[in-house]
């Protein structure tokens, strides 16, 4: 299968590629690690009339602490963050996440930012985005713009990206100490979309919750943030009883439909019981540290 | 578009239209028919190749995006008519059984031993869980990394190819190409 006929420019300056974008408008796309958007476009689910292919523009490729952030490049492949240490010291949970996303070809290719730009419900990394509170930094001719993360998923393949604008990186907060996170996927073969995946981080100071996330893959039109759950957590001492109710509350957040992978309840029953789950791994984590 | 690269040692170069895909590049415009399409989807690895040191699904990278870079090809593991010792390893562990997958389970291979030389079984398997066999025969071509890395792929190890028809196909396409 080959894709719609497309003009390609491979520019190696980021003013270079924003003008091009600019220029283009709609028909400009954004090429990275292409290991979603080739496909969609062999399917002609997207026929881009021109790609912009930005693997030639150096320093995108980086993992780097910025304003106590840790940024992570567009260029950053899923396999870079496998490997990474300052992602394992930073992000337990990015850290979980990344042995767990297509498999080990498509991860020496596609990128983490492409990954969350394609807003695809069953992408991992926007869940785990959304539970560490992540940025998304995204250039245009006109300079740069942070976008946070739950202001950047807006729909089904739908970002909150202008005409005319890329994204250069995310970045997350770097994690404190009682930092911990975990990702939980349940997947019928690697490579195939998650039946249910969940993210879930949290901090703990002197006992108490002071931060918690948690985001759900492959359960609605988008990756969800399980926002009622989440502020169960905040501020209580971590319990089994505690952690019950909280996943409770994300089981009702999810809107999963009823597919080949299963049911909707038998989906729900999963985001229950992995959320669970993943708390107390957090929890184990963080004693661990000590 | 011209694209330029350096493919099992050899530059090569050819002029494609951007939506070419690097599979086809190698297969129908550098003739090296040895990585094959299977699925044509991302799913199954038979069209694997090793691109600038990393294993990549060459059905979803597009060929001018390889401009510049090395690639290393199934046709790339023999060296001076002498079998890789991956590809002695399959022969003599019954690593193969249609063949289809083999190229790719072969190259996956060998970027694994080059990266970890005894890998353990789980490792193994957890690398080659993006190539599909649809014969199932993965317990032998397990094996075969295995003893590749050990070492211990016997008397098959460095075999010479002889008169093997393979030969005779591959530098007759290497002249035609």
């Amino acid at each position: 299968m080959y894709p719609a006929p497309f003009e390609y420019s491979a520019p190696t300056t980021l003013e270079e590629a924003t003008a091009l974008l600019a220029e283009l408008g709609d028909e400009g796309r954004v090429l990275a690690g292409g290991q979603s958007l080739l496909p969609m476009m062999k399917l002609r689910l997207a026929t881009p009339g021109h790609l912009v292919d930005i693997n030639r523009i150096p320093g995108l490729d980086r993992i780097e602490h910025v304003d106590g952030h840790l940024q992570i490049g567009a260029l950053v492949r899923h396999a870079d963050v496998v490997d990474s240490q300052e992602i394992a010291d930073a992000s337990p949970l990015m850290a979980s996440t990344a042995p767990w996303v297509a498999d080990p070809l498509v991860r020496n290719r596609g990128t983490v930012c492409g990954s969350v730009a394609h807003c695809d419900p069953e992408g991992d990394w926007n869940s785990v985005m959304l539970a560490l509170g992540a940025e998304v930094v995204a250039a245009s001719r006109h300079g740069e713009r942070v976008i946070p993360i739950e202001d950047f998923v807006v729909d089904y393949f739908t970002n909150s990206l202008q005409a005319g604008e890329m994204v250069t990186a995310v970045r997350i907060p770097r994690g404190d100490a009682g930092t911990a996170g975990k990702y939980l996927k349940l997947e019928r073969k690697v490579g195939d979309y998650a039946t249910v995946g969940v993210a879930t981080h949290l901090r703990i100071d002197g006992g108490t919750i002071v931060e918690a996330g948690i985001g759900l893959t492959s359960v609605g039109p988008r990756n969800i943030k399980a926002r009622e759950a989440e502020a169960m957590l905040v501020g209580e001492a971590p319990s089994s009883e505690l952690f019950a109710e909280a996943a409770r509350a994300a089981a009702l957040a999810s809107d999963p439909a009823s597919d080949v992978r299963g049911p909707a309840d038998y989906k729900r029953a999963v985001v229950e019981a992995y959320v669970r789950r993943g708390l107390e791994a957090c929890v184990r984590q963080i004693s661990e540290e000590g | 578009m011209r694209v330029d690269v350096t493919i099992n040692g050899e530059p090569r170069s050819a002029e494609v239209e951007p939506r070419t895909l690097l599979v086809d590049f190698i297969r129908t415009h550098l003739g090296l028919t040895g990585t094959h399409v299977g699925c044509d989807t991302t799913s199954c690895g038979a069209c694997t190749v090793i691109l600038d040191g990393k294993p990549v699904k060459s059905c979803t990278v597009l060929a001018v995006q390889a401009h510049g870079s090395e690639l290393r090809t199934v046709e790339g593991l023999r060296q001076n008519g002498r079998l890789h010792p991956i590809q002695a390893a399959f022969k003599e562990h019954h690593g193969l059984q249609c063949g289809f997958c083999t190229p790719g389970m072969m190259l996956v291979g060998a970027a694994l031993l080059e990266k970890n030389p005894a890998p353990s079984e789980e490792e193994i398997r957890w690398e080659l869980s993006g190539n599909l066999c649809r014969c199932t025969g993965y317990m032998n071509i397990v094996e075969a990394i295995k003893a590749a890395g050990a070492g211990s792929a016997g008397d098959a190890v460095g075999e010479d190819l002889g008169a093997a028809e393979s030969v005779a196909a591959a530098e007759e396409m290497e002249a035609h190409a």
